[in-house]
């Protein structure tokens, strides 16, 4: 059951989107996201919504998935258009009911924001589906790495989050077999109330915590003997080189900021 | 031919330092290892085979007594990474050793904290890769992977390194008898083909008779250090201290207590077929 766990969720193919340098996508989505933000009219928000969509028709991704990304949030969703179509007022009035209001505005103000979060979530996916964990990692160290002259641990950073993605699915694994493990001692993890089952949630956390920490030694021990000694002059195989396509993104992407922006001043 | 290995009246406890130190791991250990030997410590757990392996690349330095690997005293803490490339260590649990996701960044690890610039590094990790036949998993993650082709590629890792010794810490123990075919292979590759000097941990029979010598350890001491054919001829004493012997000695050591006619220093199956035959006929 905890195999379905994905973190990051990744989707190998071979599109432009994949092979945009991970810099310049992590970038390219941070614009992305105060572009969203900063754009007050529906205009803008028709330019965010082509941006995306360009995006996701390019990453050969199916809509499908983006789909799956916004389901889980739909309560969310919903709530935050509720409050919004009944307390934001202005505009024409449907619906009085003692402090409650339903007016033109509300109903406008939450449409949008729907629609801004749902295209949010869906562009900020692009990044995770098209960049594979370990490549974003990089990306991140490298984005971050002038920071290392105010004695910002980047390095150190970016190795932390390397090993524990490289761990999460032997630590998933480990999980299974100590809930099997404990099962077939009498353990109920399933059933029960939400009290006996957040207390037989500590006889799967310790063996986890106490077999972790052995294999954080185990692995200090190997990583030692494969003479590492932190950042200091390390080379890398990995090698980022952004490529002319890079640039026209990520100019493509100032140019739909730059739209909203104007946007923003002529309405 | 040239010692690589050398140990001088090695003895060792675990904190030394305070008051009330605990009884000696190691008492008194002499050995010699040729460069390009192929050589089996055997002995059962407690031993102290793995608190040895430990000394050859200065994870554990000695309470008294000398481990010299290539000239470099291991005490030396200004060539430590020297002598770490010299001889590279590799662990029993292939999961806790590997530490990227992707299996030829892996093997790079060693290379990116040395410094290797690119078109070099590239070059040993593919070689290594194929040394160890794994190129075709170059971009797999390791969790993709079984137990024996994830210990293969924390070799490979090793390799990379271009080592003169490895030292394999039971490499085999939590593999199934698959993997450990493979991963006895391609150590024995490493030995014949590249002339790696091989210090093997284990305490599978059938694995220290495939070396040139095996050095079998017993509460902290050296008891025997002899070609493999010489050591499990012993059989009483090997029964003595707690370890098995291959099934072809045990068979020929029942038959000989029988009183059947047979020599004492058969190891491998063909030979002991050779010689049955010969009696049966």
């Amino acid at each position: 059951m905890l195999k379905d766990i994905t973190i990051g969720q990744f989707f190998p193919a071979d599109s432009v989107i994949h092979r945009l340098d991970p810099r310049f996508k992590i970038v390219m989505t941070l614009l992305f996201i105060i572009m969203l933000f900063t754009g007050q009219s529906v205009v803008s928000l028709v330019f965010g919504i082509a941006y995306t969509l360009t995006a996701i028709l390019l990453s050969k991704i199916k809509l499908k998935m983006f789909a799956k990304s916004i389901k889980p949030l739909m309560p969310f969703l919903l709530v935050t258009a509720l409050l919004n179509i009944l307390f934001v007022s202005g505009g024409t009035v449907y619906f009085h009911w003692k402090f409650l209001k339903i007016t033109s505005e509300g109903i406008n103000v939450s449409v949008v924001m729907i629609i801004r979060i749902i295209v949010l979530i869906a562009g900020s996916s692009l990044l995770t589906y098209t960049t594979s964990p370990i490549t974003l990692t990089d990306a991140v160290e490298r984005l971050l790495s002038p920071l290392k002259k105010f004695k910002f641990p980047v390095h150190e950073l970016a190795m932390m989050m390397s090993i524990a993605l490289r761990f999460i699915p032997t630590l998933i694994e480990e999980t299974d077999k100590i809930i099997s493990a404990q099962k077939a001692r009498g353990a109920e993890i399933d059933t029960g109330s939400i009290k006996d089952r957040a207390k037989n949630l500590v006889s799967i956390l310790v063996p986890l915590f106490i077999s972790a920490f052995r294999r954080a030694d185990e692995l200090a021990t190997a990583m030692e003997c494969r003479c590492y000694c932190g950042g200091e002059g390390r080379t890398r195989l990995r090698q980022l080189k952004s490529a002319p396509r890079d640039y026209i993104a990520l100019a493509v992407t100032i140019g739909f900021f730059a739209c909203v922006i104007v946007i923003n001043i002529i309405y | 031919m040239d010692n690589i290995i050398e140990i001088r009246n090695l003895r060792f406890r675990y904190d030394s330092d305070s008051e009330k130190p605990s009884a000696e791991v190691l008492k008194g250990i002499d050995l010699d290892i040729k460069q390009g030997e192929f050589i089996a410590v055997l002995g059962h757990n407690g031993s102290g085979k793995s608190t040895l392996a430990k000394h050859l690349n200065a994870i554990l330095l000695p309470t008294s007594g000398k481990v010299t690997v290539d000239g470099i005293d291991t005490a030396d803490d200004s060539r430590l990474f020297e002598l770490r490339q010299c001889a590279g260590m590799v662990f029993q649990n292939p999961d806790n050793q590997i530490v990227s996701s992707v299996v030829e960044e892996d093997v790079a690890f060693a290379l990116e904290n040395l410094g290797v610039p690119y078109e070099e590094m590239r070059q040993r990790v593919d070689d290594s890769l194929k040394a160890v036949n794994m190129y075709d998993y170059r971009f797999h993650s390791p969790a993709q992977l079984s137990g024996g082709q994830k210990q293969r590629v924390a070799i490979a890792g090793i390799i990379a390194m271009r080592p003169k010794c490895i030292i394999l810490d039971e490499p085999t123990a939590m593999l199934d008898p698959q993997g450990r075919k493979e991963v006895m292979s391609a150590v024995r590759e490493m030995n014949r083909k590249y002339g790696i000097t091989i210090v093997l941990i284990t305490h599978y029979m059938e694995e220290a008779v495939q070396c040139d010598r095996v050095v079998v350890m017993e509460s902290g001491r050296i008891i025997m250090d002899n070609i493999p054919e010489k050591v499990f001829s012993q059989v009483e004493l090997l029964r003595k201290i707690g370890l098995d012997v291959p099934q072809v000695t045990e068979l020929c050591w029942g038959l000989r207590e029988a009183g059947v006619d047979i020599p004492p220093e058969i190891i491998s199956e063909e030979e002991c077929v050779k010689v049955l035959l010969k009696l049966l006929i």
